[in-house]
């Protein structure tokens, strides 16, 4: 595999870390609309297993063990040579193996259709779901000065 | 000693038989999914989740559902669903300083910025009967938007930690924790031990725990000096990569408090910290979390052993498992004939040599017991 650059890592990063915390139907209906079906081996079976999450004492200080969380890994190699990672929330072995082929397209050929067809519309659905909650959350934010809320 | 016993399977699976269909209950009340539970009684979903120490709210409803709603028996569900999976590793420690906060408030800083946001709580509620929710099919009421806030919070902990007024948080030299699920617990453990232990303890033990302290037993003064409930990334690093990737998001409780100050002679009075850090919206278990935390750091902070339960580390960390505790406690209920048979002897022994006969009811029992 050809060395990244540093710009490339993070945007591979990036990519990597929508499609993990896509929900599992949303990636499905995605990848099937795109109409993509590339030819690929299994280097690693997508396989189910547990992140011990940490945290850290004080937010700041001492790292802790929290929990586990459910993932699921795999990694595959295109026809062409290109590989494909991935390790995603839950025990979807179906979104794993949609992730990694997501992964390995976004390096070369098919990467294109994969930003337009998937990435794009994930990351919009992001924004809103989390615009959502932040507006909810506003909504509730305490004003001790006004006695009258704006309407 | 505990002696096996053989036999009664045809008991036991009609048994199981039976409780499945308890468990269905009346046929004429429609099932409930495990995407029901996961949605609608999303807290008793982070509780398990939290307890069972497996962040995945489709198995910890499915362990609702199976467990009929026995959260202990769900957390133990979970527990022994997450000994049966590969562990492929460990995340960063979670940036809660970058959580989307659904909830955020300082029972310290009135004006803390970033301001107080309520979320969605039970607080100011009145805890009277809602009976429209025993009516079906009502529209649900829409939660009100606003103008969203900044995505990041500042701690409040961090304007004491500015002018020096509260306890620094050392990072150790060799930032590693112990892990109680890969080695058995060891005293002295040490606070990142004593967190992992916390965060996964029973909610009640801990909430005790930490009541007692508020009544006297191990006082330390706690202001909540922040509560803040949202979203946070766990980063992986993937060696295949080289560099961390964000494998999932998870909804934290994050529980700061501010305490009684330590001084010396030579340094200046210090405000100290206590803290507790839970998955899904746990509130009451960050909050006592935080207190017990802060009473069992009575040793690094020189304060004095007042003896109060909540200071024992061996106590506390010892008797905050509830699967621990109900795996011992509920194997009493067990067959337990050729101990109890033992007993009996002895006591027989001791009767007829004290010169007092058995009466005819002991030997009813001893025939039972015996079988």
């Amino acid at each position: 595999m050809k060395d990244l650059t540093e710009d490339e890592n993070a945007a591979r990063k990036g990519w990597m870390s929508l499609l993990a915390q896509a929900p599992a139907g949303d990636l499905a209906a995605l990848w099937a609309d795109a109409g993509l079906t590339p030819d690929f081996t299994w280097l690693r079976r997508p396989e189910v297993g547990g992140v011990m999450v940490r945290g850290r004492a004080g937010a700041t200080g001492a790292a802790f063990n929290l929990g586990e969380m459910s993932v699921t890994r795999c990694s595959l190699r295109l026809g062409d040579g290109r590989v494909g990672h991935a390790m995603v929330q839950g025990r979807d072995r179906a979104k794993a193996e949609v992730a990694a082929l997501c992964d390995a397209l976004m390096q070369g050929e098919g990467g294109d259709t994969v930003e337009a067809a998937i990435l794009t519309p994930l990351s919009e659905a992001r924004r809103v779901r989390r615009e959502e909650r932040a507006a909810k959350a506003a909504a509730t934010k305490v004003d001790f000065f006004t006695m009258v809320r704006g309407e | 000693m505990y002696v096996a016993v053989k036999g009664g399977e045809r008991a036991i699976d009609n048994a199981h038989a039976w409780l499945a269909e308890e468990r269905r209950g009346d046929r004429e009340v429609s099932e409930l999914s495990v995407a029901q539970i996961r949605e609608q009684l999303a807290l008793a979903v982070n509780r398990v989740m939290a307890e069972g120490s497996m962040y995945d709210p489709d198995l910890a409803a499915l362990a609702i559902k199976q467990s009929r709603g026995d959260l202990i028996e769900a957390i133990f569900l979970i527990r022994a669903y997450r000994t049966t999976l590969p562990r492929f590793g460990y995340s960063e420690p979670v940036d809660t300083g970058a959580m989307a906060c659904d909830r955020r408030i300082s029972a310290t800083f009135k004006d803390a910025p970033g301001g107080q946001v309520l979320g969605p709580t039970f607080d100011y509620t009145h805890r009277l009967l809602d009976f429209a929710l025993a009516a079906e099919g009502l529209e649900p009421p829409e939660a009100v938007m606003a103008e969203p806030l900044p995505p990041e919070v500042p701690h409040v902990t961090e304007f004491l930690d500015r002018e020096g007024l509260i306890q620094v948080e050392e990072v150790p030299e060799d930032d590693t924790p112990r892990d109680l699920t890969r080695e058995p617990l060891e005293l002295p453990a040490g606070r990142p031990l004593r967190l992992q232990a916390l965060t996964r303890g029973d909610e009640g033990f801990v909430l005790g725990m930490a009541y007692s302290t508020q009544r006297g037993y191990g006082r330390n003064h706690p202001f909540v000096g922040e509560l803040r409930i949202g979203t946070v990334p766990v980063e992986v690093d993937l060696p295949e990569l080289g560099f961390a990737v964000e494998v999932g998001e998870v909804v934290l409780t994050e529980c700061e408090t501010v305490n009684q100050f330590v001084g010396s002679k030579t340094e200046p009075a210090q405000f100290t910290r206590g803290y507790g850090l839970v998955f899904g919206q746990t509130e009451r278990k960050a909050i006592s979390m935080a207190l017990v935390d802060r009473a069992l750091r009575w040793e690094e902070l020189g304060e004095d052993n007042v003896g109060a339960p909540a200071q024992d580390e061996e106590f506390v960390l010892y008797h905050s498992d509830n699967i621990q505790a109900t795996g011992f406690l509920e194997h009493i209920k067990l067959p337990h004939y050729v101990d109890f048979q033992s007993e009996l002897e002895l006591i027989r022994k001791l009767r007829r040599e004290a010169g007092t006969s058995s009466s005819a009811v002991t030997g009813v029992l001893a025939r039972e017991a015996a079988e």
